[in-house]
């Protein structure tokens, strides 16, 4: 036993110290989906504290909107008018998916201040803390998406498949990010900095983005680029989420979609836990 | 595996290397309930590493660790639900307020939102944070940034408690407010195991003390059992004058028959008392007076861990320059 300096201390602070520390009654384990929605309500705390971290949300889909709209418009589809009925669900798209890189580096900064090692000491549900960032994230999504509907329909926007076409486009994008952002979790985990996590995240983003049919239409494109943007996930992505908006949307087009979205998550979900368990 | 009950932590032969540095390299570990073990050692001794390991964040490359009897590897869950950990890496969120903090902390363990919300802020009043409950801790003091810390490892009242340098870089009133909260701890029966590099928090506050340098103990005991296994004791000395050290130090290493240790005082210095010298040690006095050095401060005593570290590694504790490939791995 404790005998030569842990003699039992009675002095008021101690009194007090030591009717904090006790627990009457230890509470029971919470369910995984308590732990995970205990972080998510963690990512919107930060939101509340940081909402700098809003303003690329919110300034991202406002100036690719109107810069892609009246810039590549006339020259693209003869007036912008007639391009932005093209171009609106796929800079939705880009612009969500842009976003899903704060998912690495957010998950990168909890690591390199130590605050997930805390974390990972808890008797908690592993995946949690991972899918619960996840999970408030699309919060962002949602306000980004929002942004960029709302603009498009002041400006010009007139989707065919009405409000339900529209939400149903967002739902289908949110699962999408939910599942590509398991691609920057594995870069969050394995970088050394949040900045290098951007900086990759980006160069992941960019032939995804850029080279689909988020801008232009892949016939338009050489043989190389075509096959690549007719292949790629994210022309998947925004074909159906044009479709939706018009309302002409088929099983297959949302069909390829949610499967992507599956085949995503059911690679890079387990790499990510596995990198989780082991970190050193 | 069976761990006798009276042991807190039980570690054996616990290895762990980063590339090619074995930063662990063998470890064992000791730690009865209810004691203070202080974990001794300079920046890249391993003592992170080791601690990193004994509350599941690492798994170890060989070597076995219990908790409460609990393995660290194949129950590791069971570890998590005894153990509270602070330290430079087990940290809290600077974006949020402390009470949000202990909060989130509190939910994860399944406290209700309500009761999760008085835990937060009965330990901040406790711990004299209070006021600050409702700001981002990014604003907090480096004393009130480390008792958030300690708070938020006590949410759950765990049974062993690891504290990865709590004091390091706090000044002497903070530093004594986290060694009360230790005190009060172990009085009523928690484990607390703390690494440290300094010398004094080993002392004034464990009970045993593992000295670890490059990845291994290289002593173990009671700050008492360190300091004999050095020797008797040993003598310091501050001159009245600078200009006198080189002389005295002379008669000192004549009369004890030993090398002195020049402090990075000009005016100090001490020596060994070698095994059965205690009456050398009082010629000292008269064989300086004689010499016309005044003495007005002379000691006769144990030997600090200063000196009991310097004669384990051949080297004094803060001259250790080494990187701490921990903080980076």
């Amino acid at each position: 036993m404790a005998a030569t300096q842990t003699e039992v201390i009675t002095t008021p602070e101690a009194q007090v110290l030591r009717a904090a520390i006790a627990i009457d009654q230890h509470p029971t384990r919470p369910s995984p989906l308590a732990n995970t929605f205990t972080f998510a309500w963690r990512a919107l705390l930060k939101i509340k504290h940081v909402p700098e971290q809003l303003f690329d949300v919110t300034l991202t889909p406002i100036i690719f909107t109107l810069m892609f709209t009246y810039l590549f418009g006339g020259a693209i589809a003869g007036d912008p008018e007639t391009y932005l009925q093209y171009l609106l669900p796929g800079i939705l798209v880009q612009t969500v998916l842009i976003i899903t890189v704060y998912t690495g580096f957010t998950l990168n900064t909890d690591i390199t201040k130590g605050v997930f090692d805390r974390f990972r000491s808890l008797p908690i549900w592993r995946p949690a803390p991972i899918v619960g960032a996840l999970l408030g994230d699309t919060v962002r999504y949602t306000i980004a998406s929002a942004i960029t509907v709302g603009l498009g329909l002041a400006i010009g926007f007139r989707p065919d498949g009405g409000v339900v076409g529209v939400l149903l486009a967002v739902a289908l994008l949110l699962v999408f990010a939910f599942a590509i952002s398991w691609i920057f979790t594995i870069l969050g985990l394995v970088m050394r900095t949040p900045n290098a996590v951007m900086g990759v995240s980006m160069l992941v983003l960019m032939p995804l983005t850029f080279a689909s049919n988020i801008f232009v239409n892949p016939d338009t494109m050489p043989s190389g680029l075509k096959a690549w943007a007719e292949i790629n996930p994210v022309s998947h992505l925004a074909t159906a989420v044009r479709a939706l908006m018009a309302g002409t949307a088929t099983f297959d087009q949302i069909g390829w979609v949610l499967l992507a979205s599956v085949v995503l998550t059911a690679i890079f979900a387990p790499i990510t836990m596995h990198l989780y368990r082991t970190r050193n | 595996m069976t761990s006798a009950p009276d042991l807190a932590i039980e570690a054996h032969g616990l290895v762990k290397h980063f590339k090619e540095t074995r930063a662990v390299d063998g470890i064992d570990l000791a730690v009865p309930t209810g004691t203070v073990y202080g974990v001794l050692g300079p920046n890249g001794a391993g003592k992170t590493t080791a601690v990193r390991m004994l509350t599941t964040l690492l798994r170890p490359d060989a070597g076995t660790a219990h908790v409460l009897g609990h393995d660290v590897l194949t129950q590791p869950d069971a570890v998590r639900s005894l153990v509270g950990l602070t330290g430079q890496y087990a940290s809290v969120d600077e974006d949020l307020t402390g009470a949000e903090n202990l909060i989130v902390i509190a939910r994860l363990y399944g406290f209700s939102t309500l009761a999760a919300k008085r835990r937060a802020l009965d330990l901040m009043e406790a711990f004299g944070i209070a006021e600050a409950a409702n700001r981002p801790v990014k604003t907090y003091s480096g004393g009130m940034r480390r008792r958030i810390d300690l708070a938020a490892s006590l949410v759950m009242s765990p049974r062993v408690l690891f504290l990865d340098e709590p004091t390091t870089g706090l000044d002497p009133r903070s530093r004594n407010q986290v060694w009360d909260i230790v005190r009060v701890l172990v009085a009523d029966g928690a484990t607390v195991l703390l690494t440290t590099q300094y010398l004094e928090e080993a002392d004034q506050l464990a009970d045993r003390i593992a000295v670890i340098d490059h990845g291994k103990v290289i002593a173990e005991g009671t700050a008492t059992e360190l300091k004999r296994s050095v020797g008797e004791g040993s003598v310091s000395l501050r001159l009245a004058s600078s200009g006198d050290r080189g002389r005295a130090a002379e008669i000192v290493e004549r009369v004890l028959g030993a090398e002195v240790v020049l402090a990075q005082d000009p005016y100090a210095f001490s020596a060994r008392v070698p095994d059965d010298g205690a009456d050398l040690a009082a010629q000292l006095l008269p064989a300086l007076a004689e010499a016309g050095i005044a003495v007005p401060e002379f000691t006769l005593g144990q030997p600090s861990l200063d000196e009991v570290f310097l004669a384990l590694t051949g080297q004094p504790v803060d001259e250790d320059e080494q990187t701490d490939h921990e903080e980076v791995a």
